[in-house]
């Protein structure tokens, strides 16, 4: 089943939440709306699952028209067919664990029942299906949510924020179990969170949603590779601003030059660099000179930070290996072409 | 009040309208509605609320009316001493609750000494125990035939007129009968709100250089002091309404006022006209507790609740506070029940035991039915507001809880008015067009009184429904949406399992409420048909006093159950613990 966000507008009073966003998961994809908080995105999958009114636009859900904001079509939550697990799982705390899984199922068929089962066994939650959610933890609660959520065997999951609640050392494994049992169902889901690392763990297909509009879309690869905004590029950790002017069709900067094709001869850019794209010259004579600030083994990478001559601030440079030069060395700099991005104007202020 | 509640019902609901955000825990979004629902879940409250302000209607529309015969003659004699009277019991019952339920909460809260813990539950079972209840059996005790002037004229041989004795029938008399309790209504707001002081800025106050009297002084009262005004202003609504206490001592009050000129002059102008001005008096107390109640809201900057810093009593200091506590427990709840144990004790009239049935069984039917009906108007009315949480809903909802205010014998003039019109309508058309006088059908029934009960004590239902339903997470709502579950089965399968605890406790506070109620009851029941209450009162009326013990008794040990369940809330939370949310 495929599930189809079609122009959707929203606003609250006077403030405009989504402004003609689309967005399409094809069947079986895991998709993920990725961006800061506030920026809309809670509301459009609320949209999704019926929960709220949209002021604009269609959402189709497996071929059926489920909502028409211009023919006044709005169909119930419940008659919807979604599943939806909140950010605060919203278990129901009168109900056994059996009890809020088995919730949206109508048929209380010995086969469903076993079924039921073993969905709460494979999660290992069998133990606990006559306990009551308090007494589970917060990766066990987070399972329980989604085995009710794909009880009724949805034709769309929707979830918000999944793992944002997990305590970090748990989220890693929860999100793998979860992102397998997804998988192995094929099932059509549509995920919302703002934390990119998380979206590109789990994600076949990215939507990136700033201030209530898509701004980019595409393979995780595509968009950590081309990002087309500098606040997408930036998404993905801090990046090494450095400014220069465009001369012959390329951006010349203390750190060379980088293509800068259908920039205008003389326009002021600026170039990001990821800090795992600062390399160190092995050959003398190569790249630019630079000082180290600081240098910390954070493990299999060191950081270093740079003060790089015609640079106003110091830069990050992600090294490999543990051998690496004492603050106060001089070392020369070179940049990945591949993980430096040119955009127009001050990419700082972005 | 009549004409805003009519705007406010003829204002088309307005699904465009922009939602503004009125109250915490409000969802920022808008919940789905079919067009159907949202007709039927915004009409419900609106509707509610109509038939909820029409006895306030009906007394504030007799304002207009000329005043003639008896209704001006009592405008000119009597209302200046209604008012002086209702102003001194004001004013004396005020300052005794503030005085008495602050202090005692301190006391219990901040201080350790022997026994606080038994004192911080014993300090709440005054409020088990009605005004005229307490009358009753202090008037046993301190008349001149009483226990103690006999025993004070055996010890020192006076005479009858050789000594001077406070006079218990009086205005100072009543005053003190009101503040033993009434004081209760103070010191369990205080001491929540002490309670829920944050140790943070007791101990600031004290690394400043303040004494532990001090920090009382300078942090801990100012905090509290919103939730005291608030205290203070329920107990002086429960002095407005008061008409057992003060009839029984022959104090002449508004509503004492009121009660004669509907049972003894029939006179319905003068008792609207009474009614408006007492309902004046009543509006300024509750602006008032609306006004502290706004300000207590927002007060607390620091959330860590930890054992609060307690100042250990020794010596004559902890004597003195084992007293202060004491004498309100012995003298508002021991003392009374007490005598009337004796009193009750003294009747032997085992043939009565069947009428003490049919009284009890009386007060159930009115107290159940009501108590049912109540908490059945106030989901309804909360769930509206949930599922279209407009500015309509929570207005409607706002007009609707204000019987809480209005003192029972308005409540039995504002009911009692339009229905015997409506009667007197249905009966003149039945003539006119069959021939036959369908006679009072509603005026004098159980379905009036239950009206009355059901619009003075909604409130005390919805505010525990409204609570309950507010702690239950939006997403439970939409998780059961998406799950296939309908608004009703919504309610049936998620909020009603949710809220049945305090379902429960809604219904026995109205209950027990009704049970406890006199004078709209007095005023409006249908022939023959008494309540314990009645069957008190008119006991005590014709100075039967042992005979009123046994009814009062009764009465008192029913209102014991929430008391005891309330005590046990408090037993069970200790300061610090904090008052963390259920589910």
């Amino acid at each position: 089943m495929n599930l189809s966000l079609e122009g959707i507008r929203h606003a609250y009073g006077d403030k405009r939440v989504l402004d003609d966003v689309s967005v399409t998961v094809r069947p079986g994809e895991v998709a993920c709306l990725l961006g800061p908080s506030g920026c809309g995105k809670t509301t459009l999958l609320r949209i999704a699952a019926g929960l709220e009114v949209a002021a604009g636009g269609r959402v189709v859900i497996g071929g059926r028209l489920v909502a028409d904001a211009a023919a006044g079509l709005h169909l119930p939550p419940e008659a919807r067919r979604v599943g939806l697990m909140f950010q605060d799982y919203a278990l129901f705390p009168h109900l056994t664990i059996f009890d809020n899984v088995a919730f949206g199922v109508t048929d209380r068929s010995p086969a469903t029942r076993a079924r039921l089962h073993e969905a709460l066994d494979r999660m290992g939650l069998e133990g606990y299906a006559r306990s009551y959610p308090h007494v589970l933890s917060g990766g066990q609660q987070q399972r329980c949510a989604l085995i009710r959520a794909l009880a009724p065997e949805p034709d769309i999951l929707l979830l918000d924020e999944p793992f944002s609640n997990l305590d970090v050392t748990l989220r890693a494994d929860v999100r793998d179990q979860a992102l397998a049992l997804l998988k192995e169902r094929r099932v059509t889901t549509l995920v919302v969170t703002h934390d990119p690392q998380e979206a590109m763990a789990i994600a076949d297909k990215l939507w990136i949603l700033y201030e209530g509009r898509v701004v980019q879309s595409g393979t995780p690869e595509e968009i950590y590779a081309h990002p087309r905004h500098a606040s997408i590029a930036r998404l993905f950790g801090p990046m090494n601003a450095v400014g220069g002017v465009v001369r012959d069709g390329a951006v010349v900067t203390p750190l060379g030059a980088f293509a800068a094709a259908g920039l205008d001869e003389g326009a002021s850019a600026e170039v990001l660099i990821r800090p795992e794209g600062m390399r160190l010259a092995a050959v003398e004579g190569e790249g630019a000179h630079a000082e180290v600030i600081a240098a910390h083994l954070l493990g299999c990478v060191t950081r270093l930070r740079l003060a790089v001559a015609g640079v106003v601030e110091p830069l990050d440079a992600l090294v490999p290996g543990v051998t690496h030069p004492r603050p106060g060395e001089s070392v020369r700099v070179g940049v990945d072409p591949d993980l430096a991005f040119v955009f127009v104007g001050d990419a700082r202020a972005a | 009040m009549l004409d805003h509640g009519a705007r406010v019902s003829l204002a088309p609901p307005d699904a465009s309208a922009p939602v503004l955000p009125a109250r915490a825990w409000r969802p920022t979004w808008r919940p789905t509605w079919r067009p159907t629902w949202a007709g039927v879940v915004t009409a419900l409250p609106v509707a509610i609320a109509l038939l909820f302000t029409l006895p306030i209607s009906a007394i504030l529309l007799h304002l207009l009316l000329p005043a003639e015969g008896a209704a001006a003659h009592l405008a000119t004699t009597v209302l200046p001493g209604y008012a002086l009277t209702t102003l001194q019991l004001g004013v004396g019952v005020g300052i005794g609750v503030t005085i008495l339920g602050t202090g005692t909460a301190w006391l219990v809260t901040l201080c350790r000494f022997p026994g606080h813990s038994v004192f911080a539950w014993a300090l709440v079972l005054p409020l088990a125990v009605p005004g005229y209840v307490m009358a009753y059996a202090y008037t046993d005790v301190l008349q001149f035939a009483g226990p103690v002037q006999t025993a004070l004229r055996d010890l020192f041989g006076w005479q009858a007129r050789d000594y001077w004795f406070p006079q218990i029938r009086s205005a100072g008399g009543a005053t003190a009968m009101l503040v033993l309790v009434l004081y209760p209504y103070v010191y369990l707001l205080a001491r929540t709100a002490f309670l829920e002081q944050s140790v943070c800025t007791l101990e600031v106050a004290r690394t400043l250089g303040c004494s532990p009297w001090q920090s009382f002084r300078r942090v801990a009262l100012p905090a509290a002091r919103p939730a005291i005004v608030a205290g203070t202003a329920l107990a002086l609504m429960e002095t407005m309404a008061d008409y057992g206490t003060v009839a029984f001592f022959g104090v002449q009050t508004f509503t004492t006022g009121i009660v004669r000129a509907w049972l003894s002059y029939g006179d319905r102008v003068a008792a609207a006209q009474l009614s408006a001005v007492l309902l004046s008096f009543v509006l300024a107390i509750v602006l008032l507790e609306r006004h502290s109640r706004a300000q207590a809201r927002f007060h607390h900057t620091s959330a860590r609740y930890r054992f609060l810093p307690a100042y250990r009593l020794r010596g004559l200091s902890a004597a003195g506070a084992v007293l202060a506590c004491a004498v309100p427990v012995g003298f508002g709840f021991l003392l009374p029940v007490l005598v009337l144990a004796g009193m009750a004790l003294g009747v032997d009239e085992p043939g009565r035991l069947g009428r003490y049935l049919e009284l009890l069984r009386n007060s159930f039917v009115l107290g159940g039915t009501t108590a049912v009906l109540a908490v059945i108007t106030a989901v309804a009315m909360a769930y509206g507001a949930r599922l279209r949480p407009t500015p309509l809903t929570h207005a409607a909802n706002r007009f609707a809880s204000l019987g809480y205010a209005v003192p029972g014998a308005v409540m039995a003039v504002g009911v009692l008015i339009p229905s015997a019109a409506a009667d007197n309508a249905l009966d003149g058309w039945m003539r006119a067009t069959f021939g036959v006088s369908t006679g009072l059908l509603l005026t004098g029934s159980i379905a009036a009184l239950v009206y009355a009960y059901l619009v003075r004590f909604l409130a005390v239902s919805f505010t525990a429904v409204e609570a309950s339903l507010g702690k239950i997470n939006p997403n439970m709502d939409g998780a059961a949406r998406v799950l296939g579950c309908g608004p009703l089965a919504t309610v049936r399968r998620v909020h009603l399992p949710l809220m049945r605890p305090s379902l429960l406790a809604a219904a026995l506070l109205v209950f027990v409420d009704v049970v406890k109620e006199l004078p709209a009851t007095l005023m409006m029941r249908p022939f023959d048909f008494d309540t314990l209450a009645v069957q008190a009162y008119n006991f005590a009326s014709d100075e039967r006093l042992a005979e009123a013990a046994i009814p009062s008794l009764i009465i008192v040990g029913i209102g014991l159950v929430p008391v005891i369940l309330l005590s046990r809330t408090i037993a069970r939370s200790r300061p610090g613990a904090g008052a963390q949310a259920v589910p």
